[in-house]
């Protein structure tokens, strides 16, 4: 008030002597006189005073808008929607509890990678003050004021795959820890939000969260992550009577079946629970989007930290990824990160050539891209084109070369490709690469040779990238084969199986004995999903990772399924069809080896539907990813499972996509 | 910038232009009268102008301009200093932070050893909620309690709806489910900045403690203890993480810290956990003896808080369990309209752990109309007084200061409740309540249906009983149970089906298997478990409400509670006394004697109550506030909360929770007259 005061006060001492002066010259020129005031008031109102006056109005209009929004009711952004589409359909919770749905089974999440939530209880230093503040999720506050600290904290020994010596970050407990990865991103929410609508609450829900960046047994190992889980399980049910529901989402659909097998192994490795635990405990298992059979995103984000979204991070926070907040070096301080944690390495596609195609062949052949379909009901001449080109892709498209040198290779004959061994090329360490010291990662010690031989190798089956992992990350995966297995057994008795690194491999290990659970694979299709990558060697200069996905490689028409260097397929943006599918499909149906007990299994598939309009967020028929646990038919299918159906209530199976087509293509024992 | 000062152009300079031109004429009249009044052609016009828009244009666009100008001054001073203040290093030269007991044990090389399972107390635990009437839509999952109580504020009746309980059932109201906060986020702050358990937790954290080897045992303090696992199943939940973090841990037993209220909960769970089944969690005979290292009880209420009873008779305790010291503007201030005291009554009448808290074990315990077992000792508080200022110094700057109490006669503790002058009357002239007759003469008499929609009981007893209840008469422990009986019926048969407040005769009486018992130090065994440590960890040398003087309201309409603590009592010089309250030593909510009694005595060595002989330990802590605001709510407090930050007592859980024993970190630790206390209650032990 005193500012308003003497503001007004200089105001008026201004006028006052502007009265004064014009007392004796009364007779002059009044326009003389009119500049000079508009001089001396523009010099009284400076600079300052103008943006203080700007910041003024914008604050003020800012408080105004905000507390008209804050004194409206909450529903007219519905209001304002319904007025647009027409009446939303009630959210499933409310339907289904008219139609007299209520509480049964208790209900177990499983996040998946990268969505849970991660919180610092031992730092360094430079992480000061952020204990029991969330590193991982929320705002990301941390990544934009102590980058470096922040990327120190997440990543882990690159010897061990544990903690960093001095930096304890670990998985944020309880249903917060995945309901929203970021404020306004939801996760987990909206499904428990419908949950608690029929009378869901803490004590029937719980969310399983784990640290997703280490090996699933290290995670008991370090945390006692699974007994954990076995013990809340084993409470629930005994507290409410009922066998659970439990709902693995992306990785955590591994993660269980490892925990599956965890749990009735016996003691040293496993959770002792007895041959009968699954039996007992678990009435269902709802796997959304499972990468059971891996995803190819996982080897390009190994390989060159590239994939569109490597485990949907950038996806979530393109700014940080795509930024140049770590100075130049974005991507192989990611890189690096993502390098130490092992868990990245449970995702790389699993069995080998006979399930995802070799040089010439492969379950998918024959795919149309979707951008196709749509175009079908037009012209008799568009459609007769499309035949054609259809047919010519047919024979092109070559996914089971996961990683190609040049789109020439890619889609060349395997008979004309010449290739080399890149194996006997000599790991020169190149000393010249101190400067890089600082952001590690092993390509740095690999010399040029090795990294021409490389790409002279030119195709990459499911089978072949893993040696060429082998050979560009070796440290990585020595780390990672002590905990993951990426084989197809041949016979599923032999005791080696027993070791924990297969457990999360389903065509490495039998379903538990539990003829009562069932098994559904819940996931999006129609969206066009990563599923081989045309690479180009990278211009070699310092630091740099040197191999990059060929951008330019499109295909020769719009209809083509590449695109930016990228052969896509139906999925859910990140996960294939046939990797969430095959299992449930084929590997699991009916009573086959890896399935000795007959567990039943259901396919529930989404077909994508983008939202209407703005105002519906993220959509209710979407079909991607993370945005399908806002689907209300998959939330409706979840619902009625935990309140007690079975999956022949439900409709037994729901398919959209060649699901069924692919897996007869797959020639497998079972 | 060029487009900032393009549009400042626009609105700034233009009507600048047309002020100053109208000024310009505006002055030109003037000028003319000065100079010798020659009338000028253009007068009329310039008058007519002077008024249109100078008085129109300049003043107006002048006020909002300036407005403006200030609000901008203002937030841009403002971000500046947020600005400064961020970049400001955490520790400023000169002002050392002292080195947190964490950081110490951890450079001498404790490592976390046994698991640590904290036990909140009443008010402290934060709930949510989970299902509520439209009034609460958007609340889905969230704080109602705790927090920044934003809601209280902005929907304050559907809030108090959503809070209360059924008060038949003492459980949830129809369509209403409000939850406990699970985790240690449940409790570790109390409000932004206000923290209970946060500095525990970090300092533990220093030596190695993380999720897995440390617990937060939410339940929901308002409903019953034995409801909490009825309705939540929370004592078996709190059983199987026990269990867990025993095997998990490599089978070291588990370091149990409770506070405040917790510490009964906490007993409770311990009877309830050796049950058998129907009503217990059937963990065998063993189970403590197994799983359990130590029970720390901070701040513990084993025999009651006198406050307690305040509250229930008229919600009026100077800061029942922290509600008005935490948020002093929301019971004071008439935000609920003229009604706050009267449904924030209701509230908590429906709340049935508040009936936990009544004193236990009657006369022998607190003292008859004659006796107590604090009175002789002399707390004098006057002499600590001039080391510091204290919250009971607020009134004594009456000038009678000569009068002051020099207590020739002790003051009668015993007399929790008296009305008048019966505070300090010898008791043959003391009348006593017949009990009965009073229920008889208040058959519901419903007369004022307008206050309807304001629940309390007070409502349907008729003038006379109200009154009759107030005619000069003390009330001791013992008969303040008929008291609250005949005040509130409704909720004292809820509070009796769930609690007991005697004193047992024969401990192996059958009737004490039921659960209603389990929380009364004095009506059960503690457990066969003779490695098991108790701690009874308490601060002391705060003035701590004890007994209360009332008087009668008159009572007009529905609007008032009829009996209110007389607050004109003036306050005596020693403290003893003050606005109608006696105080005696404690943490400021807990007297000595509840919280040590049990350890001092009842406990001590191998008595009925303790039939394996635990062994028990007493560490009070000297209250000293905050030397300066700096230190915040300070380092070595002994207040019922903040004494969770008091270093002396986090050093103290960290050593137990390493593996010391209570000899090793040097038994008894004592500051108050408990001992002279305890030795003067008769107890059969």
């Amino acid at each position: 008030m005193s500012l308003l005061r003497r503001r007004k006060g200089s105001e008026s001492d201004k006028d006052s002597n502007t009265t004064r002066d014009s007392k004796p010259i009364e007779d002059e020129d009044s326009k003389t006189e009119k500049a000079r005031r508009e001089k001396t008031k523009k010099s009284k109102w400076g600079c300052v005073d103008s943006c203080c006056w700007l910041v003024g109005c914008i604050c003020s209009l800012w408080w105004i808008l905000l507390f008209l929004y804050n004194a409206l009711p909450a529903s007219i952004p519905q209001y304002v929607t319904e007025a647009i589409t027409g009446p939303l359909p009630d959210p499933p919770g409310v339907k289904l509890y008219k139609e007299g749905l209520r509480v049964k089974h208790p209900v177990v999440f499983v996040p998946g990678i990268v969505t849970g939530g991660l919180e610092l209880w031992e730092g360094h230093n430079c992480a000061e003050g952020l204990f029991r503040k969330r590193l991982w999720g929320g705002t990301f506050g941390e990544v934009y004021k102590r980058p470096l600290c922040w990327v120190e904290h997440l990543s882990l020994d690159n010897e061990t795959g544990l903690d960093p010596p001095g930096i304890r970050v670990r998985p944020v407990s309880g249903l917060v820890a995945a309901d929203y990865f970021a404020p306004g991103y939801f996760v987990w929410a909206v499904l428990i939000a419908n949950l608690a609508r029929l009378g869901y609450e803490e004590k029937t829900m719980y969310m399983a969260a784990y640290d997703w960046r280490i090996s699933f047994q290290n995670t008991e190992v370090r945390d006692q992550t699974m007994s954990r889980i076995k013990s809340n399980i084993e409470l629930m049910v005994k507290t409410n009577g009922k066998k659970v529901v439990v709902i693995p989402h992306s990785m955590g659909t591994l993660y269980f079946l490892h925990f599956m097998k965890w749990v009735e192994a016996p003691a040293p490795m496993g959770g002792g629970g007895g041959p009968d635990w699954c039996d007992k405990h678990i009435k269902a298992v709802l796997n959304i989007g499972a990468p059971f059979l891996g995803v190819p995103k996982a080897v390009a984000g190994i390989f060159s930290a590239e994939a569109k979204d490597i485990a949907v991070a950038r996806a979530f926070a393109p700014v940080v990824l795509d930024n140049d907040i770590f100075g130049f070096q974005t991507l192989q301080h990611m890189m690096r990160m993502t390098r130490t944690w092992d868990s990245t390495m449970s995702m790389i596609p699993k069995g080998g050539e006979t399930i995802w195609g070799t040089l010439d062949w492969s379950p998918e052949d024959g795919y149309a891209c979707s951008s196709k379909k749509q175009k079908n009901n037009d012209t008799k001449a568009v459609q007769q084109k499309d035949q054609r080109s259809q047919g010519l892709l047919a024979k092109s498209v070559n996914y089971g070369r996961i990683i190609s040198f040049g789109k020439a290779v890619a889609e060349a004959h395997s008979s004309k490709i010449e290739r080399t061994n890149f194996k006997d090329a000599i790991m020169v360490n190149n000393l010249a690469n101190t400067t890089c010291k600082d952001v590690w990662t092993e390509y740095n010690e690999m010399g040029i040779g090795a990294i021409r031989a490389v790409a002279d190798h030119k195709v990459y089956t499911a089978g072949s990238v893993l040696d060429l992992l082998n050979f560009v990350a070796p440290k990585l995966m020595t780390r990672g084969s002590a905990h993951f297995s990426y084989g197809i057994a041949d016979n599923l008795d032999d005791p080696k199986y027993e070791h924990y690194k297969y457990w999360s491999n389903p065509l490495e290990t039998k379903l538990p004995n539990a003829p009562d659970m069932e098994i559904y694979s819940m996931y999006g299709v129609g969206i066009p999903t990563e599923r081989a990558y045309v690479y180009k060697l990278s211009p070699p200069f310092e630091c740099y990772i040197p191999f990059q996905i060929d951008n330019s490689a499109d295909g020769e028409n719009e209809d083509s399924c590449l695109s930016g260097g990228v052969y896509t397929v139906d999925g859910d943006e990140t996960i294939p069809a046939l990797s969430a599918g095959f299992m449930s499909a084929k590997g699991w149906r009916g009573k086959t080896r890896f399935n000795p007990s007959g567990i039943r299994t259901y396919i529930r598939e989404y077909n994508h539907a983008p939202p209407a309009n703005l105002l519906e967020g993220r959509g209710t028929q979407s079909g991607a990813h993370v945005d399908i646990m806002g689907n209300f038919a998959l939330i409706e299918d979840i619902l009625r499972v935990a309140a007690g159906a079975t999956g022949e209530e439900l409709g037994r199976d729901r398919v959209f996509s060649n699901i069924f087509k692919w897996s007869e293509k797959i020639n497998l024992k079972l | 910038m060029g487009s900032i000062l393009r549009f400042r152009q626009l609105c700034y300079v233009e009507p600048v232009k047309i002020s100053s031109l109208i000024n310009q004429k505006s002055y030109e009249p003037a000028k003319n009268d000065e100079v010798g009044g020659v009338p000028n052609v253009d007068d009329v016009f310039e008058k007519e102008n002077k008024k249109r828009k100078t008085k129109r244009q300049t003043r107006e666009w002048r006020f909002v301009d300036n407005c403006c100008w200030v609000i901008g001054y203002l937030c841009t001073t403002w971000w500046l200093l947020m600005f400064m203040y961020n970049c400001l290093p955490v520790a400023l030269p000169g002002f050392q932070v002292p080195e947190s007991p964490g950081v110490r044990f951890k450079r001498e090389g404790l490592t976390a050893l046994h698991p640590v399972v904290l036990v909140p107390g009443i008010v402290t635990g934060g709930l949510e909620l989970w299902e509520g009437k439209p009034c609460a839509e958007g609340l889905f999952r969230k704080r109602l309690w705790g927090g920044s109580f934003s809601e209280l504020f902005r929907r304050p009746l559907c809030w108090l709806e959503h809070l209360s309980l059924d008060s038949e059932t003492g459980l949830d109201p129809e369509g209403i489910r409000v939850r406990a906060i699970p985790g240690l986020v449940a409790a570790d702050y109390f409000a932004p900045g206000y923290f209970v358990w946060a500095v525990l937790i970090e300092n533990l954290a220093r030596i190695g403690y993380e999720g897995k080897n440390m617990h937060m045992a939410a339940y929901d303090w308002r409903i019953s203890f034995q409801n909490t696992e009825v309705r939540d199943q929370t004592l078996n939940r709190l059983k199987a993480k026990i269990e867990l973090m025993y095997a998990t841990n490599g089978n070291k037993k588990v370091v149990v810290v409770p506070h405040s209220m917790g510490a009964i909960y906490f007993l409770h769970f311990l009877k309830w956990v050796e049950s058998p089944p129907p009503m217990g969690g059937g963990g065998g005979p063993g189970w403590c003896a197994k799983h359990i290292k130590a029970v720390m009880n901070i701040g513990p209420t084993f025999l009651g808080v006198p406050k307690a009873v305040s509250n229930y008779f008229s919600a009026e305790a100077k800061d029942i369990a922290n509600i008005r010291a935490m948020a002093p503007g929301l019971l004071d201030s008439d935000i609920l309209g003229f009604q706050t005291l009267k449904h924030s009554l209701r509230l908590s009448r429906t709340w049935d752990t508040i009936g936990s808290l009544i004193p236990k074990g009657g006369e022998t315990i607190w003292g008859n109309l004659d006796w107590s077992p604090e009175e002789g000792c002399n707390y004098d508080w006057a002499k600590k007084r001039l080391q510091y200022p204290s919250s009971s110094e607020n009134n004594s700057t009456n000038n009678d200061a000569k009068r002051g109490c020099r207590v020739v006669e002790p003051v009668k503790y015993g007399r929790i409740i008296s009305f008048g002058k019966a505070s300090q009357m010898p008791s043959s002239l003391l009348q006593s309540l017949d009990i009965k007759k009073l229920q008889r003469s208040s058959i519901l008499k419903n007369a004022s249906s307008t206050c309807g929609e304001i629940w309390s009981e007070y409502d349907e007893m008729s003038r006379e009983s109200i009154k009759e209840v107030a005619d000069n008469k003390a009330y001791t422990a013992r008969t303040l149970l008929d008291l609250l009986s005949s005040v509130a019926p409704k909720m004292m048969r809820r509070v009796e089906a769930q609690f007991s407040h005697g004193l047992a005769d024969n401990l192996d009486d059958p009737k004490y298997s039921h659960f209603k018992y389990w929380s009364n130090p004095l009506e059960t065994k503690l457990p066969d478990a003779p490695d098991v440590e108790i701690y009874c960890l308490y601060g002391v040398g705060i003035p701590t409400e004890r007994s209360y003087i009332y008087k009668l309201v008159s009572t007009e309409k529905c609007n008032i509670i009829p009996y209110r603590i007389d607050s004109s009592a003036e306050g005596s010089e020693n403290g003893c006394y003050d606005g109608g309250v006696y105080m005696v030593d404690g943490d400021q909510s807990v007297p000595v004697l509840s919280a040590g009694f049990m350890c001092a005595k009842g406990w001590k060595g191998q008595t009925r109550f303790n039939p394996s002989g635990m062994p028990t330990y007493i560490r009070e802590y000297q209250h000293k506030p905050p030397s300066s605001i700096l230190e915040g709510r300070g380092t070595e407090s002994g207040g019922h909360v903040a004494i969770m930050g008091n270093v002396a007592l986090i050093q103290d859980v960290m050593s137990v929770a390493a593996g010391a024993t209570g000899e090793e970190i040097g038994g008894d630790r004592i500051y108050s007259d408990i001992l002279k206390m305890s030795e003067r209650v008769n107890i059969q032990l």
